[in-house]
């Protein structure tokens, strides 16, 4: 896939700072120095290509009275394919990783409440056997991250929250 | 408070803004409010701290972050607040938080690192290790992604 200065620039921009105005096609060609219909054609380019996975709100699960977590599973090579497909079915699994470690499922999960995430993690630990670890954070040093992109080497920055 | 309305105009926002020159009526039409109520609401959700940002979810792998290392650091407790605040300095890492230990894992200090190769996060993680003082680390190389949605919230009903 090849993006050009122009992709990169749009793509860096629209990451942290999508125009929440009438007319945001409109206001980033003007900061690009391009046309609207320029900005909208590249906008669905990246959708189309798989880069860009949806444009929207990134919500704050405890803002909004939710409960996160992220979970250390141990699923034998026997059980792996039951593992994930059992921890990938609920909807509040929003990130599921395979990794080079004994522990080698780890996913993310967001639930409405304490009790639910205790129902679910006991659900998935009944159905698949396998034994999962709960690792809520006790401390929250950064939560949000940017890929700058308008370089040649992407490098990532965030600013802490 | 968050109203039915909001409720319903959150579900909105965290789905796919549709790619039209005048977004934000086309969520207005569907919420029965006004154009400018909605951009107001959304951007009322971003101060209150609601919502973290407005923008594109991107697929790091699709632009070049085909790494993705698990940095798992054991930090005392003495420590931890200022060696987590150290971490969160380092930009090639998008998170940082402490979580719990248990038996046979002595990691408290978890840090998402990206790189464009496995190589390029292992210097990152050796840069940290220099940067703390802390020696007692792994690297958790994710070798397939599972999973990576967007978190549908009040959707229970």
């Amino acid at each position: 896939m090849s993006l050009d200065e122009l992709d990169r620039r749009l793509l860096t921009i629209i990451q942290s700072s999508f125009p929440i105005v009438a007319e945001p096609y409109k206001q980033l060609a003007e900061t690009l120095g391009t046309t609207e219909a320029d900005v909208i054609e590249r906008v669905e380019r990246f959708k189309e290509q798989g880069l860009v996975r949806r444009i929207g709100g990134i919500f704050d699960s405890r803002a909004l009275g939710y409960k996160s977590t992220l979970c250390a599973m141990k699923a034998p090579v026997d059980k792996l394919d039951l593992a994930i497909e059992v921890v990938n079915s609920y909807p509040g699994v929003t990130h599921n990783y395979l990794r080079e470690h004994e522990f080698n499922v780890w996913f993310t999960l967001i639930t409405p409440s304490q009790e639910y995430m205790e129902k679910v993690l006991d659900e998935i630990r009944e159905k698949t056997g396998c034994e999962v670890h709960n690792l809520p954070a006790v401390r929250f040093f950064k939560i949000k991250v940017d890929f700058k992109l308008d370089k040649q080497a992407p490098s990532a920055v965030a600013a802490a929250e | 408070m968050l109203t039915e309305t909001d409720k319903k105009l959150i579900r909105l926002l965290q789905d796919d803004l549709p790619v039209a020159p005048r977004p934000f009526a086309v969520l207005a039409e569907q919420v029965g409010l006004t154009e400018e109520e909605v951009i107001a609401r959304t951007r009322r959700y971003q101060e209150q701290g609601l919502m973290r940002r407005f923008g594109v979810a991107l697929r790091h792998r699709e632009v070049g972050f085909t790494a993705n290392g698990m940095g798992c650091w054991d930090v005392p407790e003495e420590r931890a607040e200022e060696v987590g605040r150290i971490m969160a300095t380092f930009s090639e890492a998008s998170h940082c938080y402490q979580r719990p230990r248990f038996d046979g894992w002595p990691y408290s200090h978890f840090t998402m690192l990206h790189g464009q190769s496995r190589e390029e996060c292992a210097a990152v993680a050796r840069r940290i290790s220099e940067a703390t003082g802390i020696t007692n680390y792994r690297l958790l190389f994710s070798t397939e992604e599972l999973k990576k949605t967007s978190m549908r919230y009040f959707t229970e009903e």
